[in-house]
């Protein structure tokens, strides 16, 4: 018998009961990774907008939208890096002081070979139509959503950095460290692989709708540059969609055919 | 029987043996408990070298594990009397290195205490989740294709066991090389030689392997081992040895015929610093020229020049794995084709990787796993080959 004031130990009778109300909305969970009853894996996605307990279910991605970024790189700045320290605050990654720490999106200065022209570009996570990393993570970790977002499920990355060999835009970190002051909307672990999540949490909030947008592009437009823009590429009256009609924009490595959500303009 | 003629001095340094061998097991699993707590920041890796040194270990004892079962394949399948009764060694070697390789393969991973997903959530576009399975699979044919020799009842299946293995170690061995081969966007890999090419390499790796344990055994015995079989095993190595060399010279051929590869060639093979010197010192002169000349030499090919080819051999290995993993993953990606960049994460520039000790020591607790399953399986079951003299003599 508990006595009042005690911490209670679960009978039997409210563990299973428990677990038959867990199995009917997720998972039991038996050790990290290893979950005994599974339901509906495209349901998995959508976990980010649960909101914990008794927060109303929020439909899933939305397989009509598919969201992207265009970056103009001729309004993006040389030396700014204002979508980087954006990104940095909103998931609470650390300042990039060692080689190995995790960098979700960087500023890259290039220029042309042949006619030395030269310019700069934020380059994050590209959430390809066809992610290699999807097609190559051994669990299933890696994973698209039905709204284009590519994301990396913490419970299942197994650490392989597979999918860091088989990105072609070196998108992906490794997380070497401990890591500590985590956001709440940006869960992260040492030995996992993570990458840019085109601010999942807040489309899954519906800011988006709201005319919201990710983090570095709000940045950007902040420090007046207005260099990146987000949107539904699939909506044909969106203004990314607008944009990508009237002028010319490429992709980066277009010869892959992974087909990424990221677009780039004046490259 | 063998195990019964030992003397005190014999059983003495065999438990040495055993020790040495846990202590160096030992030491790459707490080297692993290190990389686990510490995280990966205890090793040379980064963002950019994401497979080290431990990959250099697992992947050269899992593609030796199944070229050595071809000696095995040889015996039992394409009936050769000469292999027939080294099939046994053939199988215990080959599970041997498969547990080393996945020992390290395992403890390398971010999240060694999560080896179970993979298991239990298969995605099945990828290579490494049917690699899982290949392994697996391997481990158990093989087990199987041993009860089939051991057990007298079992010998008319030893034929269709050992077919099985053969058949399964070619699959195994494609999927190892397609880990690479699938890697569209990275200029050192992206090739569809690269599943012939281990599985040609996998059979000189896994003769020469073989053929180190094999002469090891003897010596221990005080046996010495048939010319005439020697000769012959000798003549294989020196055959695979050479295929090896005209596989991986065409797959760079291939590779300097494309515009876009010829700077990651250039730097595998002449400017890289390292690289270059491992490929050609290491692998084409010591791991591939030297052992040819020890082997067929009218000079050299008897027993010490063929150990010393082997051991050349699996030294070439390594450093051809070196070279192959490593200094292709050092090589920038190239995401903006036809022009120079750089950035805070070090694109445009060539990585730097220094192996880290308990890399080094996780990758040699591999090797002291294989190597104490194979002494005490030799021990305890009979995997001494017992040549037929008369039989082989002029085979």
């Amino acid at each position: 018998m508990n006595t009042p004031g005690t911490p209670s130990r679960p009978s039997r009778r409210a563990f299973l009961g428990a677990a038959a109300a867990t199995g009917a909305t997720g998972a039991v969970l038996l050790a990290p990774g290893i979950q005994l009853v599974e339901v509906a894996q495209a349901a998995a996605p959508n976990a980010a907008s649960a909101g914990g307990p008794g927060a109303t279910a929020l439909p899933g991605a939305n397989p009509r939208v598919r969201w992207g970024l265009l970056i103009d790189t001729t309004k993006c700045a040389p030396g700014c890096t204002d979508c980087v320290s954006a990104c940095r605050t909103e998931h609470g990654l650390p300042e990039p002081k060692r080689r190995t720490d995790v960098q979700w999106i960087r500023k890259i200065e290039i220029k042309a070979i042949d006619t030395g022209r030269q310019g700069s570009l934020p380059v994050m996570c590209q959430h390809c139509a066809k992610p290699p990393c999807v097609d190559v993570c051994p669990t299933g970790a890696s994973f698209k959503r039905a709204d284009g977002v590519v994301l990396v499920d913490r419970h299942l990355c197994i650490g392989c950095r597979y999918c860091m060999m088989a990105c072609p835009y070196k998108a992906r970190s490794f997380v070497h460290e401990p890591v500590t002051d985590q956001k709440p909307d940006a869960p992260r672990g040492m030995g996992c692989v993570e990458s840019c999540t085109l601010c999942v949490h807040r489309i899954d909030a519906g800011h988006m709708a709201g005319g919201g947008s990710t983090a570095c592009a709000e940045a950007c437009t902040k420090a007046g540059h207005g260099a990146i823009l987000f949107g539904d590429l699939n909506d044909p009256h969106s203004e990314i969609s607008r944009r990508v009609k009237e002028i010319r924009s490429t992709v980066l490595r277009a010869d892959l055919r992974v087909e990424p959500g990221v677009h780039y303009l004046g490259l | 029987m063998r195990s019964t003629l030992r003397s005190p001095a014999d059983a003495l340094n065999f438990w040495l043996v055993v020790v040495g061998a846990l202590v160096v097991t030992g030491i790459g699993l707490a080297a692993a408990h290190h990389m686990e707590s510490a995280g990966h920041a205890a090793t040379g890796m980064g963002h950019e070298v994401v497979w080290g040194l431990p990959h250099v270990f697992a992947i050269f004892m899992i593609v030796s594990a199944s070229g050595v079962l071809n000696v095995a394949s040889i015996g039992s399948v394409f009936g050769q009397p000469v292999y027939k009764p080294r099939a046994p060694l053939s199988g215990l070697l080959c599970l041997a290195l498969l547990a080393g390789g996945l020992m390290v393969l395992m403890l390398d991973l971010g999240r060694p205490d999560r080896v179970l997903v993979a298991a239990t959530h298969i995605n099945p576009t990828s290579v490494f989740a049917w690699n899982v399975v290949l392994y697996s699979g391997m481990a158990a044919i093989v087990a199987l294709y041993l009860w089939t020799m051991f057990e007298r009842r079992m010998n008319p299946y030893s034929r269709a066991a050992g077919l099985a293995a053969l058949v399964w170690r070619f699959v195994l061995t494609t999927g190892t090389g397609s880990i690479f081969a699938f890697l569209a966007a990275r200029q050192a890999y992206a090739s569809a030689l690269l599943a012939p090419l281990f599985i040609v390499l996998s059979f000189g790796w896994g003769l020469a392997v073989f053929l180190v344990v094999q002469a090891t055994m003897f010596a221990w015995e005080g046996e010495r081992l048939d010319p005439a079989v020697q000769r012959r095993m000798a003549r294989l190595l020196g055959i695979f040895i050479a295929a090896s060399l005209y596989l991986v010279a065409v797959v760079h051929l291939t590779h300097l015929y494309h515009a876009k590869q010829v700077a990651f060639e250039a730097f595998i093979l002449r400017d890289g610093g390292t690289y270059p010197l491992l490929f050609w010192g290491g692998y084409v002169v010591l791991g591939g020229l030297l052992p040819l000349v020890l082997l067929f030499h009218p000079s050299f090919g008897g027993e010490r020049s063929t150990f010393a080819a082997s051991a050349l051999v699996v030294l070439g290995a390594f450093a051809w794995l070196y070279v192959f993993i490593i200094g292709g993953q050092v090589f920038p990606l190239e995401i903006f084709p036809g022009h120079q960049v750089s950035s805070s994460f070090g694109d445009g520039q060539v990585a730097s990787y220094s192996p880290s000790l308990p890399e080094l020591l996780l990758g040699l607790g591999g090797v002291g796993a294989a190597f104490l399953l194979t002494t005490v399986g030799v021990r305890v079951l009979d995997f001494m080959p017992q040549d037929d003299f008369a039989g082989v003599k002029h085979g």
